[in-house]
């Protein structure tokens, strides 16, 4: 097995030095009648080790039944964008030194992770606005649910408030959080116009207030009065994005009155690769920052003087305060978070707006030439790369008639709410750097032949 | 014999002091580098985009305004940044990392290739399930390999680490006592436990309630049975436990808990000892989170991303989070991937966005195909083998923690040896740096005093195995012979010395600030 560097004479002799005659001897502790005794006894027996090519050809056979993004005229976003990933992010990612260690507990010999993740955290919280970012989070959706929790311990409130055009994966995984952890949960019904009036619901028992923008329809929110209705009554205004490339462009978080922003990283530097593995992005203010979860990096010195960081705060952390830690988070995405700031050092402050200008004048493009085929509609006014259309019929039905012409048109927003029937003529399309004019044009076509 | 690496070691040239002063601060190869924030500029960027189509901007006043405060670099720039940073870096392709509860195990570059098919990095979670027959399919196969594996009949793919996994499975406890019409609201951890045990359960709302550990860190049933009451909900155990030791009285412990009415949790970080040996399921277990990239080699990336699918027991696994495949027989035909809790559906709900990390999926199954059911069985016996092999080997020198005791796949001493030299187990940790490898687990678990917790993993081969035994008994030959400086004021010769953590506690700087760094409040 050529992962497995011992010999059968080093095992014996190391058996040797161990004093035991046989390898079983140190399973000896194992009950014996639960031992498996070399063979799998289960329902379905599994194959002996195979050669890197076997392996190679099973996979490549079941990847060859998936269409990959890049493969057709692509539309697909509603929390996970398609963004061309410059070449030196994935070799540069793969550094043996990066790929292969741990989390930086041994600070003198990981400074590379140190560094790049003080570099993350300084860019997240230039992205965002706010004062304070952390080393990641798991993704854009458990991010959000930290927050609710964090927000839940600085007031001391139990009860969130959620709009209904937070994305509907990221309301669930709070709602579950909060039902099997005693917390209340306030969600609206989704709004896909845009219209909701959150400020109605707050009052003195809320603990926070959450709401994404763009949000999960498209629509770009100015939260500013929100916030200050939510500090009047002595809650926290929590921004959630799923779009990073969108603060190239559009007013971040942290300049209207966010508290906590939570967001989704994988925009910049990360695959789509079915949804994970991604890098949740958590930032906040500086007197809150004792009441944040996950890691943090921060700067010292080393005994010489020199400038060296290392993982700070750590009486927030689960393998310190145990069972009064902010969060149970150990692993996080650092390899992820990697991704993100090498992308966004090799795009800078130029390129990332360049970036955004793209993708909301390909949107913008799209919009137009959507809006024009006939009983269709677009509901945005305002959006950065990603809005909503109504359609003549089932949503669903329409995209997977799109995908038979090669076209993969959208998210149907039955996929996500089901149990809407009203919403079932709804189209989440998305349209980024990567759509050319002939994806759009081929989109138009298919879409005036299908409805 | 023991003493003398097979290849016979290079005396040092000198520590830092000894070395000329250089006017970069550099040091031959090792270099010194700078953040971004202090090399980037505004203007430069390292890609290359054709300029915005014109239109109508419909972003409603809401274009940002003021400059953001990203600089950026050009291509080489940045390459050379980067790589220079990963140079002060300690990674398995470095050498040993025997960091005990981590699985610090090699990285096959296979997975890497196979994770980078279009066909599984290119994919959208939410596209056509029509159009992602084959990424089905993959994670009903992978589900498949730990069923078997663990013998449980379900498991939760999509948790994002063994800590949310560990969520997931008390999730299911509660949802499951919940449809009994229970509220129970003590969960039972033994104190060598990892910190993220606790942590979970406080998290769903529940007392946590310590159970002390004999002196070998394992659990006694008597105390588990003194302990139990119908206001337990759950028993949280690792096993192997965090001593490296196998839990004897498993058996007698998971009866215990469901005669109670309580769930079997197990953390199964330490996977790793007993994959193709025995199979939690049946132990008795109810849950067990698998970390994909402790036991099946996808990578730590420096702290993640991982993947914590969890294992769940007949009375659990009707309350599996969506999305999930149904049926055990299922072949992954997207017709069988449930997204949604349906009608009468007791699903605990949804516990993150999409589908799991599809990344580490393929990794996983990856390392799986290539080592078949008989190399994994074959992996773990080297596992066990290569930590029982360091533990004989230093024993005379080292005190390991349970005498002669055989241990599973790591090998656990404490600081009884260092007595009256000075030295802690941090200055032995340190000075191992000094010697070219990555110390061990410290002080952890905190039932052992001083504890040094080794896992050397299966992919070491005997002669690595040899040249850390003989550098670690040169070190102990050291700390017992006064040689303190080498200890006291280790590493010397990493690229940095002792870092000041009090500092960086007290006087928190969280990122980088244009006027220089400077104090940011936080209370």
């Amino acid at each position: 097995m050529r992962y497995l560097p011992l010999t059968d004479t080093d095992r014996k002799a190391m058996l040797r030095r161990i004093g035991v005659t046989d390898i079983d001897t140190l399973f000896a502790d194992i009950p014996r009648d639960k031992r498996l005794n070399g063979r799998l006894n289960g329902r379905l027996a599994l194959p002996k080790a195979q050669g890197e090519m076997e392996v190679e050809r099973a996979l490549s056979r079941l990847a060859a039944r998936n269409v990959p993004a890049g493969s057709v005229p692509f539309f697909v976003g509603a929390g996970a964008y398609k963004h061309h990933v410059p070449a030196t992010v994935d070799h540069l990612m793969q550094r043996s030194e990066f790929l292969t260690s741990y989390t930086p507990y041994q600070p003198e010999i990981a400074q590379g992770t140190l560094q790049y993740l003080y570099e993350f955290q300084t860019q997240v919280a230039a992205l965002t606005a706010m004062e304070v970012a952390n080393a990641s989070m798991y993704d854009g959706s458990t991010a959000c649910a930290e927050a609710v929790s964090m927000a839940m311990r600085i007031t001391r409130r139990r009860r969130a408030v959620l709009a209904g055009n937070l994305h509907p994966h990221y309301r669930e995984t709070v709602e579950t959080l909060c039902r099997l952890s005693g917390h209340e949960i306030v969600a609206l019904p989704p709004a896909p116009r845009g219209t909701e009036d959150l400020a109605a619901y707050i009052d003195s028992n809320v603990a926070c207030v959450v709401v994404q923008t763009p949000d999960f329809y498209g629509h770009l929110r100015d939260i500013t009065a929100l916030a200050e209705k939510a500090h009047a009554a002595g809650a926290l205004l929590i921004a959630v994005f799923t779009e990073a490339v969108s603060l190239g462009l559009v007013e971040p978080p942290g300049a209207m009155g966010a508290d906590i922003v939570a967001g989704e990283g994988q925009s910049i530097g990360n695959a789509l690769s079915f949804g994970g593995p991604y890098v949740g992005l958590l930032a906040t203010r500086h007197k809150h920052v004792r009441q944040m979860p996950g890691r943090l990096c921060g700067e010292t010195v080393d005994q010489d003087g020199r400038r060296g960081f290392v993982l700070t705060l750590s009486a927030r952390e689960q393998h310190i305060r145990r069972e009064k830690a902010t969060s149970n988070i150990c692993t996080n995405s650092g390899l992820c978070a990697l991704a993100f700031t090498i992308h966004m050092t090799l795009l800078g402050e130029a390129g990332l707006k360049r970036l955004a200008r793209i993708n909301h004048a390909n949107a913008v493009q799209l919009a137009d030439s959507l809006g024009e085929v006939p009983r269709v509609e677009v509901l945005n006014q305002a959006f950065f790369n990603e809005f909503t259309i109504r359609v003549p019929g089932d949503a669903a039905e329409i995209i997977e008639k799109l995908a038979a012409k090669g076209v993969l048109g959208g998210v149907p927003v039955s996929r996500l709410e089901p149990d809407r029937p009203e919403l079932g003529d709804l189209i989440v399309v998305a349209s980024t750097e990567v759509n050319t004019d002939d994806d759009r044009a081929a989109y138009v076509c298919a879409l005036r032949e299908v409805v | 014999m023991l003493d003398h690496p097979v290849a016979s070691p290079t005396p040092s040239a000198g520590t830092a002091g000894t070395e000329p002063q250089t006017f970069t601060g550099n040091r031959g190869l090792a270099i010194e580098e700078m953040l971004i924030f202090e090399i980037g500029r505004d203007d430069t960027t390292g890609v290359d985009l054709p300029e915005p189509p014109r239109v109508v901007s419909r972003l409603g006043k809401l274009e940002r305004a003021a400059p953001i405060g990203l600089p950026g670099l050009s291509e080489p720039e940045a390459v050379r940044h980067y790589v220079r940073l990963s140079q002060k870096n300690y990674g398995i392709d470095t050498g040993i990392f025997p960091l005990g509860s981590c699985t610090m195990k090699h990285n096959p570059r296979l997975n890497e290739r196979m994770a980078r098919l279009p066909g599984f990095g290119d994919i959208h979670p939410l596209q056509p399930l029509s159009t992602v027959a084959g990424a089905v399919a993959l994670i009903a196969e992978l589900s498949r390999w730990l069923s078997e594996l663990t013998g449980m009949p379900a498991i939760a793919m999509t948790p994002k680490a063994g800590a949310h996994g560990e969520l997931t499975g008390l999730m299911a406890i509660k949802a499951a006592l919940g449809a009994r019409g229970e509220r129970r609201s003590v969960v039972l951890v033994p104190e060598p436990a990892h910190g993220t045990n606790p942590a979970t359960a406080a998290l769903l709302g529940y007392r946590v309630e310590a159970l002390p550990a004999r002196a070998d860190g394992s659990v006694d049933v008597e105390e588990v049975r003194k302990r139990l009451s119908p206001d337990v909900a759950a028993l949280m155990l690792t096993n192997p436990n965090t001593c490296g030791l196998f839990e004897r009285d498993v058996v007698a412990i998971a009866e215990a808990v469901h005669a109670a009415g309580a769930y079997f949790y197990a953390d199964g970080a330490n996977f790793n000892a007993i994959v193709g040996k025995v199979r939690p399921g049946d132990l008795g277990v109810d849950a067990m989170h698998i970390n994909l990239h402790k036991t099946f080699s996808t990578p730590h990336g420096g702290g993640g991303p991982g993947a914590g699918p969890v294992a769940l027991s007949a009375s659990l696994a009707p309350f599996m989070p969506v999305p999930y495949v149904m049926g055990s027989d299922a072949v992954g035909l997207p017709s069988h991937y449930r997204e949604h809790p349906g009608p009468g559906s007791q699903s605990l709900g949804r516990i993150c966005a999409f589908h799991g990390q599809m990344g580490m999926f393929v990794r996983a199954l990856a390392y799986m195909l290539s080592h078949g059911v008989d190399g994994m069985r074959q992996a773990s016996e080297d596992a066990v083998l290569n930590a029982n092999y360091i533990r004989a080997s230093l024993s005379d020198l080292m005190s390991p923690a349970f005498g002669e005791r055989p241990c599973m796949h790591e090998a656990l001493f404490d600081d009884s040896w260092l007595e009256g030299t000075g030295i802690t187990t941090l200055d032995f940790a340190k000075a191992m740096t000094d010697e070219g490898f990555h110390p061990m687990t410290v002080y952890f678990p905190l039932v052992v005093h001083g504890a040094m917790l080794i896992e050397p993993t299966e992919s070491e081969s005997k002669q690595s195995l040899d040249q850390f035994i003989a550098s670690l008994r040169g070190l102990a030959k050291a700390a017992k012979s006064g040689d303190v400086a080498r200890f006291k004021d280790a590493p010397h010769l990493a690229p940095r010395r002792r870092l000041d953590e009090t500092k960086a506690a007290r006087e928190p700087r969280l990122r980088w600030t244009p006027s220089g760094p400077h104090r940011q409040a936080a209370e």
